[in-house]
């Protein structure tokens, strides 16, 4: 079992999960869990379903479900309670919107093209969710806010538009945005990806701070491997929907035993 | 045919005038409908259950489809047939003007939310915003930037149509022409000049305005 077993409850559990694109399978009957307060970096070539599974984590995608969850499983757990799916009647069936809605208040999610609202000034995309998900009072989120801006090193922004702002404030301000919700999974998808190359390191430093000052579990996909070596609790390599080796970043990249993993860090190295 | 008269273009002036201004009241109603009614309809196809989306987009694609002066008579006289015959002229036709006009705009709002970048949504999502700040703080503030200006071309030209409201009785200024034609046997050519160039005059500077509007939309910041 690829699984390390801990003393505590999984925060999150993959349970034979199934999701498929049409005739596509991307994930086969894949299963693994995350400690809470784990950091977990997802590696893999293009298309190994990496993104999927965090998109189905903040419930942006719904997995393919089994017949009988209960037999079969194809159930994404967080915090012990069904994501994915919702208990009804003593059975697990799919979740429904409200289900999903309550759910995800758990998870933030950092996406590769930041998304950040452009006809919102910075301040106000990272309050808007505060007030209007968690009720918090104009003042708070906006004292939330300020401080989250000025971890991330964007005081000066607060009244300007995305647009003008570069691409790697923008994703400062996202994460700001992400951390604002006070999220217990914070999901990171190759969020330096579509950034020019010499802004890449601010957006790095913003994610070792918060790693450092926090116990936020983190599922980090990216091609950064110093960023994901010194951040990480575990690496898990993925090829086609299928975890090909997991384990402590220094052994994942120093010392890999499968051909693929040893291919895919040469590739990635190489670039 | 009468020969061209200045003076009978002066005469006639106050009952074109007159017209004009019912045209603008038309204008008003009417764009008000098809301001308020577009939007409901591409807000709707879109949140609605699935026989709403289906209903409107037929009833619209219908409208659309249609002449505007077919679906006029058709209502007036439906309405003072079956409905009411008390319902005014001005009442029946703006109110079948803004919905023809509905069916064209509700097509540029939705262009409009359709342009929105997926990954909006999903940020929204990711956030759990409620559904009506995801509409009223993020998705209907773009739309607008995207779809006011082809709604202001819209609404200018349902403001040029009015005269088709002639047909039941609207006392616009074609109607007001051939009135006071009717009762002189004299202005119509010159009834009809003025209201060509009051047409001119009130449409020019808001096609101006629109255009101006659209690129202030383009340069700012958002
Ligand atoms: N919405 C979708 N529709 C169809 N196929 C999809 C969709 N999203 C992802 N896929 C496919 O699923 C596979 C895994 O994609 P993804 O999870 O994005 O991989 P990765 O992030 O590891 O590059 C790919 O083959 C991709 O083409
Ligand atoms: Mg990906």
């Amino acid at each position: 079992m690829q699984n390390p077993t801990s003393d505590s409850r999984p925060l999150i559990r993959f349970d034979r999960v199934n999701k498929s694109f049409g005739d596509l399978t991307v994930l086969d009957r894949l299963s693994f869990d995350v400690a809470p307060g784990e950091r977990v970096t997802l590696i893999g070539p293009s298309g190994s379903g990496k993104t999927t599974i965090l998109r189905l984590l903040m419930t942006l995608e719904h997995v393919t479900p089994a017949k009988d969850p209960a037999a079969e499983g194809g159930v994404i757990w967080v915090e012990g309670e069904p994501l994915s799916h919702m208990e009804k009647g003593g059975k697990l069936v799919v979740a429904n919107e409200r289900h999903l809605r309550q759910v995800r208040k758990k998870i933030g999610m950092v996406f590769q093209s930041f998304n950040l609202f452009p006809n919102m000034r910075v301040l106000r995309n990272v309050t808007e969710a505060q007030v209007h998900t968690l009720g918090r009072s104009k003042d708070e989120a906006e004292a939330k806010a300020r401080e989250l801006l000025d971890l991330v090193g964007l005081s000066a922004k607060v009244d300007n538009y995305p647009s003008q702002l570069s691409g790697g404030q923008q994703q400062r301000v996202a994460i700001a945005r992400a951390l604002a919700m006070d999220p217990d999974i914070l999901l990171l998808d190759e969020v330096t990806s579509a950034l020019d190359p010499e802004l890449v390191a601010d957006v790095l430093g913003v994610l070792r701070d918060v790693a450092d000052t926090t116990s936020i579990t983190m599922l980090i996909v990216t091609h950064e491997m110093g960023f994901a070596r010194d951040v990480s609790n575990r690496v898990m390599m993925f090829d086609r929907g299928q975890i090909v080796e997991e384990g402590a970043p220094d052994e994942i990249f120093s010392d890999p035993r499968e051909a693929r993993t040893q291919d895919f860090l040469r590739a990635v190295l190489a670039e | 045919m009468n020969e061209w008269n200045n003076e009978t273009l002066v005469e006639v002036f106050p009952a074109i005038w007159q017209g004009f201004l019912v045209v603008l009241q038309v204008t008003l109603v009417a764009g008000l409908i098809a301001v308020v009614l577009g939007l409901s309809v591409a807000i709707g196809e879109r949140i609605g259950p699935p026989w709403v989306k289906r209903v409107l987009s037929l009833v619209f694609q219908f409208i659309r489809n249609t002449p505007l002066l077919v679906q006029v008579l058709f209502v007036w006289t439906a309405t003072s047939l079956y409905i009411n015959p008390e319902w005014s002229a001005f009442a029946v036709g703006s109110a079948v003007l803004g919905v023809h006009y509905a069916s064209y705009t509700s097509e540029s709002y939705r262009a409009g939310i359709e342009a929105i970048p997926l990954g909006q949504w999903e940020a929204a999502t990711a956030l759990s915003l409620p559904t009506h700040r995801v509409w009223g703080a993020i998705v209907l503030p773009q739309m607008m930037r995207r779809s006011t200006a082809a709604v202001a071309n819209w609404v200018i030209a349902m403001f040029k149509e009015v005269p088709t409201l002639f047909v039941i009785g609207v006392l616009e200024m074609i109607a007001q022409a051939q009135k006071y034609q009717g009762q002189h046997y004299d202005g119509a050519v010159e009834g009809y000049t003025i209201a060509g160039i009051l047409f001119l005059a009130a449409s020019y500077p808001v096609a101006v305005a629109a255009r101006r509007l659209e690129n202030r939309l383009a340069k700012s910041h958002f």
